[in-house]
């Protein structure tokens, strides 16, 4: 398989799908654009059964496009409330999966989102940790991350906003019984932690990146077998579903299929 | 029939008092008390702890040097990530006393304060930053046969709480028509009365807030309530829906001009310098001219 004429954003979106693959009927709750295409596009294809939200406060009945408001739209309603005290109650009872960014993430998947620098005072103060400390220890979690480079994928970050394996092998079994990292999807690969001592490994490289390509923008060293496969494109169902949620190619902008 | 507990967002600015600890309701920049906030910033209180799920409430205070702890999960302006002024004053230093937590934990030492209980467990911060930063945290062990060391979230006593709800009554009944109350609740429950104060786009008769929505809208009560401020468009530029969504262009504009001191001096001269009727009026003819240029 070439895989030449396949579109950069377009494997992603199939990518971030996969993370939900299985996962039942839970909530997948993706921030952004691309892990928020990537959920429905799970939950259009190959994982029915899972809740998606408008990423405002109710669960989406139908194919609602990315970028577009229930309010604004035809063909997709409303089949439940899920106000932010909701999302509280569910996703410390487990029942989601989210995928969010990352500023910086370390090679057992403790990630970042609140600030570079000393927090005492940061060179760039970011988000905060937000729902980083609690997603993490209550259910899975995947990222998207839109640049692979070592200024990402780093040796340690600044601000633990997400606890990586290292960090929850240290809780009550209780506790460490709900973590779960279950992939990294960024613009050169897909990563997941499926290694003996939960160390990021390199599951696969997109359409003409090489695996030297990721070594080369990672800031430590990744668990690579011998033959890492190419990330597969849409079969036609999938990308029937994709023109479906996102008609207007914004996940293109976000992951222009000439960018490297 | 109860008191009328209509006033000014002056009047019910002038009852803060340096030191204290206000909660503000809303969420980032939804829903956000504006009209109260904006009345504070015409005061000279200062050294608030603040507590908050932040949005454009917090830059202006930290803008203003109002504040002196912050009790955060995050500050985002939503369709603009990233809060300028909280991340200058993060990164200058000028905010003496950073308090992050998590999302969760923030409702959670809400909840506590509101149930008048000294914490509440959970596991969402454990293992994370969050308890490096915030050296004073303390876990606490399960009584039962897990033992599991859980995070004990302290309460959170608020000494002020403003809110910004669609409609009220004069006696404070009031109500959110929106899709999200957030947790508007939690900050009026865990606040000490007297100065419990909730904001509205429009004041109205007690049977026209029942004929407004269903009963779940109505879930702040007047024993809420100490303060009622009638203040149409004061969430603005923050969204109240189904009054109005958030004024992006408005919203751009205040990011732009906090980019530097002599814009935001500008803009201060232009939409904070005057009263809450001044602002409307300004941001009216700021609008007009944007639609005439």
């Amino acid at each position: 398989m070439s895989g030449t004429d396949v579109q950069l954003a377009d494997v992603v979106a199939v990518a971030c799908a996969e993370a939900f693959r299985g996962d039942g009927e839970i909530f997948a709750s993706g921030m952004g654009v691309m892990p928020m295409l990537g959920a429905r596009l799970a939950r259009a294809t190959f994982s029915p059964d899972l809740l998606v939200s408008d990423g405002e406060a109710f669960f989406v009945d139908g194919d609602l496009p990315v970028g577009a408001s229930l309010a604004a739209t035809d063909g997709a309603g409303v089949e439940g409330w899920i106000p932010f005290r909701s999302v509280f109650d569910l996703l410390w009872g487990g029942r989601r999966h989210v995928m969010m960014g990352a500023s910086q993430m370390d090679v057992y998947g403790n990630s970042n989102i609140a600030n570079i620098g000393p927090w005492e005072r940061p060179s760039a103060q970011l988000l905060g940790v937000r729902g980083g400390p609690g997603n993490t220890i209550n259910h899975a979690t995947s990222f998207f991350i839109p640049r692979h480079s070592s200024r990402v994928f780093t040796p340690s970050v600044d601000m633990v906003s997400g606890i990586g394996y290292d960090r929850a092998a240290q809780l009550h079994p209780n506790a460490r019984a709900h973590h779960r990292l279950a992939r990294v999807v960024t613009n050169l690969a897909v990563l997941d932690f499926e290694t003996p001592d939960n160390r990021m490994r390199l599951v696969s490289v997109h359409p003409g990146v090489s695996v030297d390509d990721v070594v080369a923008n990672t800031g430590f060293e990744l668990v690579i077998a011998d033959g890492v496969p190419t990330s597969r494109g849409p079969d036609a169902a999938e990308a029937a579903a994709i023109e479906r949620l996102d008609p207007r190619g914004l996940r293109h902008r976000e992951l222009p299929s000439t960018e490297r | 029939m109860t008191a009328d507990k209509r006033m000014s967002p002056d009047e019910a600015a002038a009852t803060i008092v340096s030191g204290m600890t206000l909660g503000i309701g809303g969420w980032g920049s939804r829903r956000k008390p504006m009209a109260l906030v904006r009345a504070l910033l015409r005061t000279d209180v200062t050294d608030l702890t603040v507590v908050s799920y932040g949005g454009p409430d917090v830059g202006l205070l930290c803008a203003a040097g109002k504040v002196k702890r912050l009790i955060y999960g995050f500050v985002s302006l939503d369709s603009i990530p990233l809060e300028p002024h909280f991340r200058a004053a993060r990164q200058n230093g000028t905010l003496a006393e950073p308090v992050e937590y998590d999302e969760g934990m923030l409702q959670w030492a809400l909840y506590a304060g509101s149930l008048r209980l000294p914490f509440l467990p959970t596991r969402a911060g454990l293992a994370s930053g969050v308890t490096e930063v915030n050296p004073g945290l303390r876990t606490v062990q399960s009584p039962y046969d897990d033992g599991e060391e859980l995070l004990a979230v302290p309460a959170i006593r608020l000494d002020a709480a403003f809110v910004h709800l669609n409609r009220a009554d004069q006696r404070g009944n009031a109500q959110y028509l929106g899709p999200d109350l957030y947790f508007d609740d939690l900050f009026l429950s865990a606040c000490a009365p007297g100065r419990r104060f909730v904001s509205c786009e429009r004041v109205v008769p007690t049977a026209e807030l029942v004929a407004g929505g269903p009963f779940q809208t109505l879930r702040v009560n007047r024993s809420m309530v100490d303060g009622v401020v009638e203040s149409p468009n004061g969430a603005h530029f923050t969204s109240c829906e189904p009054d109005y969504g958030r004024d992006e262009k408005f919203q751009k504009a205040y990011v732009e001009a906090a980019g530097d001191p002599a814009t935001w001096a500008t803009f201060t001269d232009r939409f904070l310098s005057g009263s809450e009727d001044a602002y409307q009026q300004a941001v009216a003819a700021w609008r007009d001219e944007a639609a005439g240029s």
